[in-house]
């Protein structure tokens, strides 16, 4: 059988009644990986449970998280523990306000943080990387110089001070943590991109003549975002860290509202007077969302293993 | 007796896609300064043949069969028994020079360290040794060449260094991956005589892999043509290539153009490589061939000598049938 | 009378070395890669250049369309001087002149579809033309270099490297160009596929009235394929002629140790 033109016409007329055949994508790929890493999948589980109880767990709620039980705070280390007949699910916090409430309000803020951080870091990171990386020369140069400048200020010192300057504010929060997210992420996304320049079908693409946007937009991002999503995963509980740690401090949220970190930082005070739960709980989410994030990261970063790109 | 003798072997890979069987019952013979060429394209199973005669497969391989070394049995030996023979009786040169050496180490430790490991030279005697070694493949000034780096070699000249060590210990058998495929075609010529320099002043046997006729017609005694990972025609290299006497042996010595000839259009081999994951029951060269008739792609074809004791294929249509 | 498309004079390409540092008076090494080459090429012929490791060769296509920037020198297409174009310029000039790739997985884009590959160059020069129009003209050029056009989904990974190789070409055909450049098109091919590339440009190049520049390693190749011969060797030309003289009559002893060093497929009985 020897091919021409003929036979492929004739060949293509008879397949093409069988319509188009479905690629097989490499995401496709990376997913059924993904998919068999059973860690991984059980993280996934755990993780959209938790959201799911931050969403829906309001609607069993019998307490705000504001309201102060006045029939307990005289006794809380026996009173004020878990239990179904005070409808305090998670027990009270120390001062008579409802520990299941306040957890998932705590829940909701920190998963928030993290994720929005991780977002900017994301968009504004993996933009002003590939830009860099991909024009080189001088502009590359500067763009970095001015990531190694930030990177150098102590970041704890900027967002007190913004915090300080503009009061304790969930915004504030996030543009701090924004501030300090992207700037990693660049660096990756930097390096990832002088690699990916290399390759004969960014070549292709100049010779064709695509414009630098383009090639950057199309060719060059599509193939960093697996390095992008692994780290991000990764990201995502480094920014809940450093906000608990915040709030730990003092600084973080303000009152009424609450996160993991201060949460725990109550808890971890009132220790001494038996009343455990009021660390545990928020401890337990805290502990299992962390490890749930960096388990999907690992995943990923299994799924997304170059060796099969 | 001979100096290897392999004996239906079979390698099978387990991946998440299934199951490939790279190697499917080989045999073949190397007697002391024979010279032996495996040509095959990708797919063929060769590079996975010759692994498997040192151990170096990876752990999801399974290989059966026989592998004899001086008539002691090789295949699947555990690994401090096979180091004993790797580099020691049996060296292979790969295919990348440019990766084969370590980057940050002197060429002189490199050498020195096949040396020490398996004869116990001291390190000045190593040196010396492997001065000598550098001389012999036509490094000039070895002398002061041993202290420098890979990189600051060319790509022949690291290939020469790579011939080098595997020499050191005077292996009984040197096998070269595709040695000169990344090699331009006048430093090719020069290794291919180093070659044969090599093979007339160490008596050392070859296995030459390769997917370039060219090279192999006046270096290589016998040659064993494999596709699909089976055993497609093996013989004297002169019967081979003269008188072939399979389709796929044809269709390559026709295919590569001829820098002594001209041509109108060149011939071709039609379809693709084999997909080592879903290939046909019987020949896996049968959906590519010209000749094939319907046992071809149900039933394996076994391997027959023809003539004499030396040409073999396996092939169920016979030479006859082909209009040449 | 066939007309001549592209003429190249006294190309000069440089690279600087960065190795060391330098202070602003020292003056920089450089690399001559290319140093005075001169040709010219007509339509619907073949211009095979050849030559070693370091030759030139691709730094010298890559030059033409100006990838990377030349020295001195004019590169004349259809009678206009491309040396001063700018970027904008030359983007005319990019649908005229295309080029395929040595590796040919890696010179497609691992995320997109073969039917976005193909389409690229047309949905970059032609923005405004319609999806349907676009997916019509990407499925001709597939039956044209010999793939089934409802593969038009599959992505690269999914084919063979002849496979791979055929879609860069469609890519590179798509827009009609009069020259294609190949840059070591068949080197990563097993070697039962080469043929058949080869053929395929070979009826491409009659049917579409192609010049081809051929750039190889593999004189064999380069023989059969072109009609004149360019041979390189450090950047400078050593050799240059009609290819069957070339061959057969070499004047330069380079070019003599070129061809000799060619192995044949045919054992003198040992």
């Amino acid at each position: 059988m020897i091919i021409n033109k003929k036979n492929i016409e004739d060949l293509s007329k008879h397949i093409s009644e069988l319509g188009e055949i479905k690629g097989r994508s490499l995401w496709y790929d990376a997913r059924l990986r993904f998919l068999k890493n059973k860690a991984a999948v059980t993280s996934l589980i755990i993780l959209s449970i938790i959201l799911i109880f931050a969403f829906l767990g309001p609607l069993f709620a019998q307490w705000t998280n504001e309201e102060i039980d006045w029939a307990i705070l005289g006794d809380i280390s026996t009173l004020g523990m878990p239990s179904f007949s005070t409808g305090h699910f998670f027990g009270t916090d120390e001062l008579g306000r409802d520990l299941y409430s306040r957890v998932i309000q705590g829940t909701k803020i920190s998963l928030m943080v993290g994720v929005v951080g991780a977002l900017i870091a994301v968009f504004v990171g993996t933009l002003y990387g590939a830009i860099a990386g991909y024009f080189g020369g001088r502009v590359d140069n500067i763009m970095m110089r001015i990531v190694d400048i930030l990177m150098s200020i102590p970041y704890m010192f900027v967002l007190i001070l913004l915090l300080v300057i503009f009061g304790r504010s969930i915004f504030m929060l996030f543009v701090g943590i924004g501030l300090i997210s992207w700037l990693d992420m660049s660096r990756i996304v930097r390096g990832q991109t002088l690699s990916i320049k290399k390759k004969e079908f960014i070549e292709a693409a100049v010779a064709t003549g695509v414009g630098n946007f383009s090639i950057i937009l199309r060719h060059i991002i599509p193939n960093l975002l697996g390095v992008v999503a692994v780290y991000a995963t990764l990201l995502v509980p480094g920014m809940i860290l450093t906000e608990s740690f915040i709030s730990f401090l003092g600084l973080g949220i303000q009152e009424p509202n609450t996160s993991w970190g201060a949460l725990i930082s109550e808890g971890a005070g009132t220790m001494r007077y038996g009343t455990l739960w009021q660390l545990l709980f928020p401890l337990f989410f805290f502990v299992v969302s962390l490890f749930s994030f960096f388990f999907i990261g690992d995943g990923l970063r299994d799924a997304l293993d170059p060796k099969d790109r | 007796m001979n100096l290897l003798e392999i004996n239906n072997l079979k390698i099978v890979f387990e991946t998440p896609d299934g199951l490939v069987k790279a190697v499917n019952d080989v045999s073949l013979n190397l007697a002391n300064n024979e010279s032996l060429a495996i040509v095959g394209e990708s797919g063929s199973g060769k590079t996975q043949l010759v692994f498997s005669i040192l151990g170096l497969l990876a752990k999801n391989a399974t290989s059966t069969g026989s592998i004899k070394y001086e008539n002691q049995e090789i295949l699947n030996l555990p690994d401090e028994k096979m180091n004993k023979i790797r580099s020691n009786k049996i060296s292979i040169i790969f295919q990348d020079p440019m990766t084969s050496l370590n980057p940050y180490m002197r060429i002189r430790d490199q050498m020195n360290e096949v040396l020490i490991h398996h004869q116990g030279k001291s390190k000045s005697d190593a040196t010396k040794q492997s001065v000598r070694m550098l001389e012999a493949v036509k490094i000039s000034d070895a002398k002061n060449r041993i202290n420098m780096f890979p990189h600051e070699f060319s790509g022949g000249m690291r290939q020469r260094v790579m011939i080098a060590i595997s020499l050191l210990c005077n292996p009984k058998i040197i096998i070269a991956d595709e040695p000169t495929t990344s090699l331009d075609v006048t430093v090719q010529a020069q290794i291919m005589e180093l070659f044969k320099d090599i093979q007339k002043e160490f008596q050392t046997s070859f296995i030459l892999i390769t997917h370039n006729m060219g090279i192999v017609a006046d270096t290589c005694l016998k040659t064993l043509v494999l596709y699909g990972g089976k055993v497609m025609e093996y013989g004297l290299t002169r019967d081979v290539f003269l008188n072939p006497t399979h389709p796929y042996t044809i269709g390559l010595l026709e295919t590569m153009p001829r820098i002594d000839r001209e041509y109108d259009v060149l011939k071709t081999i039609p379809g693709n490589p084999p997909n080592m994951l879903n290939l046909p029951n019987g020949c896996p060269f049968s959906n590519r061939c010209q000749y094939k008739i319907n046992d071809c792609i149900d039933l394996q074809p076994l391997i027959k000598t023809i003539n004499n004791q030396n040409h073999q294929r396996a092939c169920h249509v016979l030479p006859k049938e082909f209009n040449l | 009378m066939k007309n001549k498309i592209l003429s190249v004079h006294n190309i000069k390409v440089h690279f600087f070395t960065s190795k060391q540092f330098y202070f602003p008076w020292q003056k920089r090494e450089i690399i001559k890669a290319v140093d005075d080459v001169s040709f010219d090429l007509y339509e619907g012929e073949t211009l095979g250049i050849v030559g070693e490791t370091g030759c030139g060769k691709s730094s010298l296509a890559r030059a033409i369309i100006k990838m990377i920037p030349i020295a001195s020198g004019k590169i004349m297409w259809m009678g206009e001087d491309l040396s001063g174009y700018n970027k904008n310029k030359m983007q005319k000039i990019r649908r005229e002149i295309q080029m395929i790739f040595q590796d040919p997985l890696a010179s497609l884009n691992p995320r997109m579809n073969i039917g976005e590959i193909i389409a690229e160059p047309l949905r970059t020069h032609y923005p405004k033309i319609m999806k349907n129009i676009i997916k019509d003209q990407v499925k001709e050029m597939m039956k044209k270099v010999g793939l089934l056009p409802n593969l038009i989904n599959r992505y690269p990974h999914e084919f063979s490297g002849g496979q791979c190789q055929r879609i860069g070409i469609a890519r590179a055909l798509i827009l009609k160009p009069k020259l294609i450049i190949c840059d070591e098109p068949v080197s990563a091919l097993d070697v039962s596929i080469q043929a058949q590339v080869i053929n395929l440009l070979k009826d491409l190049q009659k049917d579409l009235k192609l010049s081809l520049i051929f750039i190889t390693h593999d004189l064999s190749i380069a023989k059969h394929i072109s009609d004149n011969i360019l041979v390189l060797y450090f950047g400078k030309t050593v050799e240059m002629g009609l290819s069957r003289e070339l061959f057969n009559n070499p004047r330069h002893s380079y070019t003599k140790k070129l061809i000799s060093s060619v192995p044949i497929p045919e054992p003198n009985l040992r």
